[in-house]
């Protein structure tokens, strides 16, 4: 029974020792180990993408009120291995006057930070790439290298959208990266540690419930940082055609919208890791240690379900809309929020002193924020159209 | 001196840094040589690994390659004529620029030969970034430049805003 309870630590444990007594050198056992452990890691997170595009073009249509993909047997689940063969089947273009050497770049680039973050995701205790004293940090630190890939993508394509889309990764990527990091600063305030682990085990009750503004701000940004609509202006496709991805065809566009559910994927873990517990449900962790992957994994498929609801519900932003939301709204609120957090620690060192207080104090902070947005917008519906007009400009 | 597993990744790591500081002067035009100074930073960004320091290559990699080489980026991309595979890579103040660089180097290398750096056998902490933190806020240490510093990005923070608003 007990080898059932910790499948994952014995399968480890024995593929280890089945290495030694090939008579391998100790070094030699753990290089290979980690090489599988790299390829294991790398391949789940592609492998994602083959049930997270089926699952959203699934989830869309069924709130837009049509089957969706329904050919490829059964029921159209199939669907992503036929787009990927399409794709490997499909011409590749380099624009004339293209930077050759950069326009191959830009794809390989933006395959890099998605599949390094899972390096530091936690699958469950003892099971994560590297457990790094800055893993939160890691993850920031990484994400920063996807902006580089848009630059370079649009830059080397030698296309005006595919530029104008490249400017547009300060007014989006950088400027929703802020209230991230602040509210992944709150979060580290509470468990005292970065490490991915650390902010599991210190989680008695999920933060989302200890900070439900917290966790709405990073949910937000988290949207914007992975480019999803309602907040997608690099690609806005009724604007820019799709950015900087509009020259790119075939397998180089496929590491784009490989890179874009890996990113998604990635994301929903970091989630779960932060606000929702991670691998923690219900004592569910102790009771089967073995089903810690699988309750990380729906953990992320409910996140990535709420991003499709939000895709499907809200109505694209407009470029200085989501430009001053960002800017005006959420960076004050999550500084605000930052400061709270601070407060509250200092008064208690009580896990539940600390989320009973930090919740009040996040309703009152939510009452307050939606009280100021909702008169400010009333002052703006009351004013004359033409100064109106003026007001939302400036 | 024997020759370690740590040695070969240092090679590696200098090779990264080098190439990329070689390529930002000669690359033939300006947004190569920006992300050759990239490719530089993420070498540095190892060194900081090598040397067990984590949050420091962290800080490294956010700062430099999230945020000063991506505003390098803009300013090139902003210039006028910046962009055209044509413009002359150097200007009239190349001799000048040599003559800092080489006055740099003798400064280095001289450094380099002449002090005797300490070593220690002790091990690091397993948490660095706690003392780190620690020592930047109290009193004793740092916490009167650490603060100045803040005073100063504040200041060009709202110098900034002074500038680009409308009149």
């Amino acid at each position: 029974m007990d080898f059932i309870l910790n499948f994952w630590v014995e399968l480890g444990a024995w593929f280890g020792g089945l290495l030694s007594s090939w008579g391998l050198p100790p070094w030699a056992v753990d290089l290979i180990a980690d090489f599988l452990g790299v390829l294991i890691l790398v391949v789940c997170g592609v492998m994602a993408v083959l049930i997270f595009t089926p699952m959203e073009r699934k989830v869309i249509a069924r709130m837009q009120d049509r089957p969706g993909p329904n050919r490829v047997w059964p029921y159209g689940l199939l669907q992503a291995i036929a787009d990927a063969i399409k794709m490997l089947t499909k011409e590749d273009i380099i624009p004339t006057n293209a930077d050759r050497a950069l326009h191959m770049l830009a794809p390989l680039i933006v395959a890099i930070p998605a599949l390094l973050l899972f390096a530091v995701l936690p699958w469950g205790p003892g099971l994560i790439g590297a457990n790094l004293n800055v893993g939160i940090l890691f993850i920031v630190a990484v994400g920063t290298i996807h902006v580089l890939a848009v630059l370079v993508a649009g830059w080397g394509s030698n296309n005006k959208f595919s530029l104008l889309s490249a400017f547009r990764v300060v007014n989006q990527l950088l400027a929703y990266e802020i209230p991230m990091v602040l509210c992944i600063l709150t979060v580290v305030l509470f468990t005292g540690t970065m490490k991915t682990q650390g902010i599991v085990e210190a989680q008695t009750v999920p933060y989302f419930i200890v900070m439900p503004v917290a966790a709405l701000i990073f949910l937000i940004s988290a949207l914007a940082e992975a480019n999803r609509s309602p907040v997608d202006l690099l690609e806005a496709d009724s604007e820019i055609v799709a950015g900087y991805m509009v020259e790119y065809s075939g397998m180089k566009f496929a590491m784009f919208f490989i890179a874009e559910y890996v990113n998604m994927f990635a994301t929903g873990i970091i989630f779960a890791t932060l606000f929702l517990g991670g691998w923690k449900f219900f004592g569910l962790e102790d009771v089967a240690p073995v089903l810690t992957p699988v309750i990380v994994f729906l953990k992320a498929t409910f996140v990535i379900f709420l991003m499709l609801w939000f895709r499907a519900t809200y109505p694209r932003m407009r470029f200085d809309h989501l430009v001053g939301f960002a800017w005006k709204f959420l960076v004050p609120l999550a500084l605000v929020n930052l400061f709270l957090g601070a407060a509250v620690v200092k008064i208690t060192a009580n896990v539940w002193g600390q989320a009973v207080l930090m919740l009040v104090g996040n309703i009152v902070l939510a009452a307050a924020a939606l009280f100021i947005v909702n008169r400010a917008a009333r002052k703006l519906k009351d004013a004359p159209a033409l100064k109106r007009i003026v007001a939302v400009e400036r | 001196m024997e020759f370690t597993m740590t040695h070969v990744v240092f090679l590696i790591l200098s090779a990264v840094a080098l190439i990329g500081a070689v390529g930002v002067v000669t690359a033939r035009k300006l947004f190569h040589a920006a992300l050759f100074l990239v490719l530089s930073f993420i070498g540095v960004a190892g060194f900081y690994i090598l040397l067990e320091v984590e949050f420091l290559a962290m800080v490294q990699l956010l700062v430099y390659v999230g945020a000063i080489s991506i505003l390098i980026i803009f300013a090139i991309m902003l210039s006028r004529r910046m962009m055209a595979p044509d413009v002359e890579a150097r200007n009239e103040q190349w001799l000048l620029g040599l003559g800092a660089a080489g006055v740099l180097l003798a400064i280095l290398v001289f450094v380099l030969l002449n002090v005797q750096w300490p070593v220690t056998e002790s091990q690091l902490p397993p948490e660095t970034i706690s003392y780190l933190g620690m020592a930047l806020l109290s009193p004793d240490l740092f916490l009167l430049v650490f603060e100045v510093a803040s005073v100063l990005l504040l200041v060009a923070l709202v110098g900034a805003v002074i500038i680009a608003r409308e009149k």
